[in-house]
């Protein structure tokens, strides 16, 4: 093995935070995410974590499976909340503490959107994290603007979703904040040193997480992180960050530039059950879909 | 020292967070209430307030960020009306249930829809359910002292609970009267730092508010209940101590006017009571044996000191601002449920809803229903009742 394929390890003190034993499901994308959240930031982060998944994970009172703090908040606030929590900290002279807004897709793209978009004008000095398991999970699988076209759901139970996914990054970098970036549970180095990138820019920074929910994407538990891994192969979740101006494209899917380089969609699809009943016109718009998202990467780089 | 000036009542609420030291203040624009944090923001801007202000985009993200400073070890504050207070409602409650010491003003104004900005009770009430502390001012240097005392109660170990402070749009919010600010170290010295029940500041882990089974869930709110009673008896302690060192003594949770042998008792709650009390000055000069009660802390529900003035009366008059639509007005509605804790056989007790949406009510009305309501039960009125008394000019 070249010096170069070796991966640095994560530093795994991250158990010391997401303690063993959460509510999460089999094959669950989100504990993955918070241990490497955990390895940046430790126990002095403050998650602000509104109605989603992650709200039951962390387990039922008086217990909790982070040994950092929690505050959970209503489904719309939780941007409101941590630019609350970041300016006391402020006024009070503290500053290794590292607040963290943690959402779901819905508690981002819908409800949350209006919060969201306001704490990034002001460039709250917070982290805003979505996890996009691109649907209500927690309440049952229901459709959200972050769910992508063609999926089944139990609000598109038979149909699947005819609108492409809302593009919130996009939406984010659209506000000029100082950081935004896409991740993926499958690439959990790559995460790691985004955050780590990021941590140290003061203001606003927005992660976006790529995060296979086996429970509502029906897929096998065991095929989480090949299957987040699929949607950045088949060029459908592109890895970038956007600062300074600039689009910088990641690690993984800097190949894929080069669109012969990406795997078929179908590849990708074929494991979930939720894209069972797909139609070859609609693939053919998720191709359409994938292709206009690059060009558009392009145009930023 | 001790200054007065000529204030509005947004003003002199303004004056009073002023002197309370908030360090996070958070709020959305809405009319009636937009000169309380217009006026805060120049304080902070000028460097006469040392604050941090968050100019969100909603209601509901402005008590969100109260919440999460105030979580964070801050003394919060944000100012609200009608529609505002009702898009906040979530957060509302969400404030209490964590036993979030705050403080908030509400500025009356009717709700929506027709677009109506005048004032009458109905946001206010409407919160009636969420835990937290009710308080509502007649004047504006009661909007200021209350206001001040709000963030005391609140923050008092054996309360923890947010206050709310409510005035009545422009006929306070938007006219002037000169009122008394103390002393600023005097009023340091008693308000003292910040205290809470907890702080989540990260500097060790700590969680607030996960799932949590039903049993659980219902101690934490038997808790409110419990703090509520609690309250009642910080509220006087704090009226008494405000009193002794800044000169103003209000009672309590009610202000009572001419209730030593009255035979009749109407009670209010708000600025309209100012109406009704020099309508009550009318009818004392004209012999009729009536008082007035003001409900000041509309939560806690005062019942104790109600059931003191009402128990040998023989007519008691609730004029209510507000309407609970298919039913009656709220004030009403408590002061019958607190009655009957103490007796079964309660005086005749009529609720007139008036003045909604706005509608004036003048000294003179209130003389006129006043008059016919002691006429109605002195001919032998044998029970209670509800009107809805629309006046027209």
């Amino acid at each position: 093995m070249s010096e170069s394929q070796v991966k640095p390890p994560l530093p795994y003190s991250a158990r010391d935070v997401v303690l063993p034993g959460d509510a999460s499901c089999h094959g669950c994308p989100i504990p993955i995410a918070l241990k490497v959240l955990s390895a940046v930031f430790g126990e002095k982060m403050i998650l602000v974590i509104p109605a989603c998944c992650t709200s039951v994970i962390v387990g039922t009172y008086p217990g909790q499976s982070l040994k950092a703090s929690i505050i959970h908040v209503p489904f719309a606030s939780a941007a409101a909340v941590a630019s609350g929590v970041a300016q006391a900290l402020k006024m009070r002279g503290i500053s290794d503490v590292q607040v963290v807004a943690w959402a779901g897709d819905g508690g981002t793209a819908d409800i949350g959107m209006a919060t969201v978009s306001g704490a990034a004008e002001r460039n709250e000095d917070i982290f805003y994290i979505m996890y996009d398991n691109e649907a209500y999970m927690n309440t049952g699988i229901q459709r959200s603007s972050s769910t992508p076209r063609g999926a089944w759901t139990t609000t598109t139970p038979i149909l699947g979703k005819g609108e492409n996914k809302k593009d919130v990054a996009k939406v984010l970098i659209a506000h000029n904040v100082p950081y935004v970036a896409t991740a993926s549970i499958g690439y959990p180095h790559d995460l790691y040193s985004k955050l780590q990138r990021a941590k140290n820019i003061h203001g606003f920074k927005y992660i976006q997480i790529h995060a296979p929910c086996p429970t509502g994407w029906r897929f096998d538990p065991k095929y989480t992180v090949k299957i987040a891994k699929l949607a950045v192969e088949t060029g459908f979740w592109i890895l970038y960050e956007y600062y300074n101006g600039k689009l910088i494209i990641s690690g993984p899917s800097r190949p894929l530039l080069d669109s012969s380089k990406r795997k078929p969609i179908e590849e990708y699809l074929k494991l979930q059950g939720r894209f069972r009943t797909i139609t070859p016109e609609i693939i053919n718009s998720i191709n359409e879909y994938i292709e206009s998202n690059w060009s558009w990467i392009k145009k930023l780089m | 020292m001790s200054k007065k000036i000529a204030l509005t009542g947004n003003y002199a609420i303004a004056y009073a967070v002023k002197l309370a030291k908030p360090d996070v203040i958070a709020a959305y624009p809405i009319t009636p209430q937009s000169p309380i944090v217009e006026k805060l923001a120049e304080m902070i801007e000028s460097g006469e307030l040392k604050a941090s202000m968050i100019r969100v985009e909603s209601e509901h993200s402005a008590l969100a960020a109260c919440f999460g400073a105030a979580v964070a070890g801050a003394r919060v504050f944000t100012a609200t009306s009608s529609q505002g207070l009702l898009y906040m409602h979530e957060v509302v409650h969400w404030a209490s249930r964590a036993r979030i010491p705050m403080v908030m003003a509400v500025v009356s104004r009717t709700i929506n829809t027709p677009w109506n900005i005048w004032p009458d009770h109905s946001d206010f009430v409407d919160q009636r359910d969420t835990g937290w502390i009710m308080a509502y001012a007649m004047d504006n240097q009661e909007a200021f002292d209350l206001t001040l005392q709000a963030f005391k109660i609140s923050e008092d170990p054996s309360v923890y609970l947010p206050v709310m402070v409510g005035i009545e749009g422009f006929i306070l919010s938007h006219t002037a009267m000169p009122v008394e600010i103390p002393d600023e170290k005097l009023v340091d010295d008693w308000l003292g730092e910040r205290t809470q029940p907890y702080v989540i500041d990260g500097l060790e882990p700590k969680g607030l508010g996960p799932l949590t089974l039903p049993e659980d869930t219902e101690d934490i709110f038997y808790g409110i209940q419990l703090a509520m009673e609690n309250s009642k008896r910080v509220i006087k302690s704090v009226d008494s101590e405000y009193g002794k060192l800044f000169g103003r003594e209000y009672g309590g949770l009610i202000s009572c006017y001419y209730c030593n042998n009255a035979k009749y008792i109407a009670i209010a709650l708000g600025s309209w009571t100012g109406d009704l009390i020099e309508a009550v000055n009318t009818l004392r000069e004209e012999g009729y044996p009536i008082g007035v009660i003001r409900v000041r802390f509309y939560r806690p529900f005062p019942r104790e000191d109600l059931w003191e003035v009402l128990r040998g009366a023989k007519g008691v008059f609730v004029f209510d601002r507000a309407i609970s639509f298919g039913a009656w007005g709220p004030l009403f509605t408590d002061l019958v449920a607190g009655l009957i804790q103490y007796t079964n056989k309660l005086p005749i007790i009529v609720n007139i809803v008036a003045g909604i949406a706005g509608v004036h009510v003048s000294a003179e009305d209130f003389h006129n229903m006043l008059l016919s309501l002691i006429n109605r039960v002195e001919s032998g009125l044998e029970h209670g009742y509800f009107d809805w008394v629309r006046i027209r000019r």
